[in-house]
């Protein structure tokens, strides 16, 4: 029976039909649905890999002993893995491999809006895009079909506004696949300079043969309305242009390469030509270089995301009006009360220490009111940024901690850590250690001990770790503990070695059983606001009041360190 | 009465149900024929910030996102949501709203103030405005969570949809343990209009 899938749901349903063995991915919004749910096959190994660039070598090394693999990304996690990518190109496949990645157009979830359909251009790798649950299922067999036919890996491109809509899937019968057979071949599976040579005129000549035999995959579509106006798009575009306007469409189910000679014939049946597509010009630049006359991009942004009245406007021309009217409050998102992190946070703002942050939940702590972070480039950066800020030698380092949470520090912290040690750098590092991979829903990682299928695995102690790497001092202390935590900073950051910090509880949302309410004692409260320091939602300012929202109250008791009067009480006492 | 074709917009704070909301209401639509999509929000804007699901019901559904000025419905789980996406009331929509208020970040820290006249900020704007306690009413039923399914019964009621249907949806979409109780908070809502 059908029913309706995010796509990223129905990309994992395309796995299992497709009798996928390995996935190997690392969690990020919004593509972390897809590994969730391959995990509940029993027929899929499933894992969740340190970072993005070990689970694409995972998934080579599975397709080349012989089984189809799949791994799995958001967008700037196709960064870190772009080294095997591109490399993964020259020595194509051995059974079929399928890289799905997630861009994020209008950053819902991410720290930019990078397009990575470049990556297909520059790696030679197909690229598919659909446009809805249905069509993610069925490109995922396709995709499987392209990589075995034509010795390639295979990328299927989502868009958050596919990845996380629902639409009507029927399942399919599962394909069951045969594994191949892995033998020997050092001119295919060893890079290196004179076997690469080789494997690069392969790559040009496999674009070469794609490229002719697209129409034979039965990927794109054409949809003829008016004769006076064509639109060439893809994927979530796709579905806003057909009920903007009555323009004939062209939607690219496989966006590089691009199937020229069927634009062209588009083309032909048109009087105009336009490219709809979000992010950069990239199906327009296409286009245009392989003599394709059309425009596109001067009459539609760079930025964020589209939708059918946007496209209505801009192809009639409508100039947008600036908003008038009263300015709404806005609701950032914040740290959810009890979170182990805003007192930590706390603490380091207390001794106006400047914070090198990271990817995660606690990039929140650069929110009003505890405003404490002052970088965040990528995962992973806030402990080489440290170093930097420490080698530059301007004493801007001198009041510098780098925090970063315990699955961004095994993603890519580790390896930065090492580099201050080994360099002899000063820096100290907070690792926010609340058990889990928190942002993205909460994923286990190699610190939790426990795998994607919830079996045990062998746990990384990041105490043992951080010691064996060399840093001259490692602690542990509470997060919930504000002295504690005021005094270990004090020391650590007067230390003239590499010290680690590791600041330690579990995510508030993964404590169900919770200690009792808090609440304000009559006649206690002296309304000094000291509480509303710590920016707990928990926690509300009536004006002349303190109240405590029992709703939202876990009882971390992180505000009664706070209060000089003993006016916020536990509901038992 | 049959579904029609219908534009709904689920707006409120991270972790009040939206999601569950609209996997609801998607239900409703597959169960009486029609096409369906939604489109949800995952990610950073759960904790807590401002949160919008769209659901989109039809014979046929091409985009999954509901534009400005084009919802027929829009449910709010929380006040100064409601008037945050009002402007993506069609002219003769329906505004149901959830009298509740939840404070966000800048007032609990005392930079800005809650709107005092909420709901009739919304009133003033000529929109139909249909108000409703629903953390009473959801408590009622046994848990502040059933808010979502409080509102979904109003929608219900003032739709003429099939008490049935909107049990049979929640039947398929709610863990057996919390199904009693959302079932009376269905009923609640659906006999509040």
């Amino acid at each position: 029976m059908g029913s309706l899938l995010l796509a990223n749901e129905a990309i994992a349903l395309g796995a299992f039909e497709s009798g996928v063995k390995v996935i190997s991915s690392y969690p990020g919004t919004p593509s972390t649905e897809i590994t969730e749910n391959a995990a509940k096959y029993d027929s899929i190994y499933t894992e969740w890999a340190p970072n993005e660039k070990v689970a694409l070598e995972v998934a080579i090394g599975a397709c080349f002993s012989g089984v189809r693999s799949m791994c799995c990304m958001k967008h700037v996690g196709l960064n870190v893995a772009a080294d095997p990518l591109f490399t993964l190109s020259y020595t194509g496949v051995n059974a079929g491999l399928v890289v799905v990645v997630a861009d994020d157009p209008g950053m819902h979830s991410s720290q930019n809006e990078q397009d990575s359909r470049y990556y297909a251009l520059s790696s030679h790798i197909p690229m598919l895009e659909p446009s809805d649950s249905s069509e993610a299922r069925d490109f995922v067999k396709i995709a499987y079909e392209i990589s075995e036919k034509y010795d390639t890996p295979v990328i299927i491109r989502l868009t958050t506004r596919i990845a996380h809509s629902r639409s009507f899937v029927e399942p399919k019968e599962r394909d069951e696949i045969l594994n191949k057979t892995y033998k020997k071949d050092v001119s295919k599976f060893v890079m290196m300079p004179a076997m690469a040579r080789l494997r690069h005129l392969f790559v040009e000549k496999r674009e070469n043969d794609l490229s002719r035999d697209i129409s034979l995959f039965n990927i794109n579509s054409t949809l003829m309305r008016s004769h006076k106006l064509g639109i060439v798009c893809s994927g979530a575009v796709y579905q806003y242009v057909v009920e903007a306007s009555d323009a004939s469409v062209f939607k690219l189910g496989m966006i590089y390469p691009i199937d020229f000679e069927s634009v062209k014939t588009f083309a032909s049946k048109v009087e105009e030509l336009i490219v709809v597509e979000e992010l950069e010009p990239f199906i327009e630049k296409e286009l245009l270089s392989n003599g394709i006359k059309c425009h596109g991009k001067e009459l539609f942004g760079r930025q964020g995301e589209f939708c059918v009245s946007y496209i209505r406007r801009k192809l009639e021309g409508i100039i947008e009006e600036e908003k008038s009217g009263n300015k709404i409050i806005p609701r950032p998102p914040v740290m959810c009360a009890g979170c182990p992190h805003r007192s930590v946070f706390y603490a380091i703002k207390k001794l106006k220490l400047k914070v090198s942050g990271d990817i995660g939940c606690y990039a929140l702590g650069a929110l009003e009111p505890l405003s404490a972070v002052d970088l965040c480039v990528c995962m992973g950066a806030s402990i080489g940024m440290a170093h930097g800020f420490d080698k530059g030698n301007t004493g801007e380092a001198e009041n510098m901690v780098a925090v970063i949470g315990d699955s961004t520090f095994l993603h890519s912290g580790i390896n930065s850590l090492i580099n201050s040690i080994y360099n002899n750098g000063t820096s100290t590092i907070v690792i926010l250690d609340n058990s889990i991979t928190a942002m993205t829903g909460h994923q286990d990682n190699p610190s939790t001990g426990k795998t994607i299928k919830g079996d045990l695995g062998h746990k990384i102690d990041l105490y043992s770790l951080c010691l064996a790497c060399g840093a001259g001092s490692v602690r542990i202390v509470d997060s919930y503990n504000i002295q504690e935590v005021i005094s270990a900073l004090k020391e650590e950051v007067s230390k003239k070695c590499v010290s680690v910090i590791i600041a330690r509880r579990p995510c508030a949302l993964l404590n169900k059983k919770y200690p009792p309410a808090f609440y304000i004692g009559e006649n206690k409260c002296k309304y000094c606001k000291q509480c509303l320091a710590i920016g707990c939602p928990a926690i509300e300012n009536l004006g002349n009041s303190v109240r405590i929202n029992r709703e939202l109250c876990v009882g971390c008791g992180v505000c009664t360190q706070m209060c000089k009067f003993g006016a916020i009480i536990s509901e038992d006492r | 009465m049959k579904p029609r074709n219908l534009n709904i917009l689920i707006v409120g704070v991270g972790g009040q149900g939206t999601l569950l909301a609209s996997r609801i209401l998607g239900t409703i639509a597959l169960n009486s024929g029609l096409k369906c999509k939604l489109s949800e929000v995952h990610g950073m804007s759960q904790r807590g910030g401002s949160v919008v699901t769209h659901v989109r019901w039809g014979k046929e559904v091409f985009s999954p996102i509901v534009c400005e000025g084009d919802a027929d419905y829009i449910l709010s789980f929380e006040t100064l949501e409601a008037i945050r996406w009002s402007s993506f009331l069609k002219e003769n929509g329906h505004i149901i709203v959830n009298n509740q208020k939840i404070l966000p970040m800048p007032v609990i820290t005392g930079k800005d103030v809650y709107p005092k006249d909420a709901l009739q900020i919304l009133k003033d704007k000529n929109l139909s405005v249909i108000e409703v306690d629903g953390l009473k009413l959801a408590e009622l039923a046994g848990s502040s969570k059933a808010v979502n399914v409080v509102l979904i019964g109003i929608l219900c009621a003032k739709e003429k949809i099939e008490l049935n249907l909107a049990k049979e949806a929640i039947k398929q979409c709610v863990k057996e343990k919390n199904l009693e109780l959302n079932l009376i908070a269905l009923e609640l809502g659906y006999n509040a209009l």
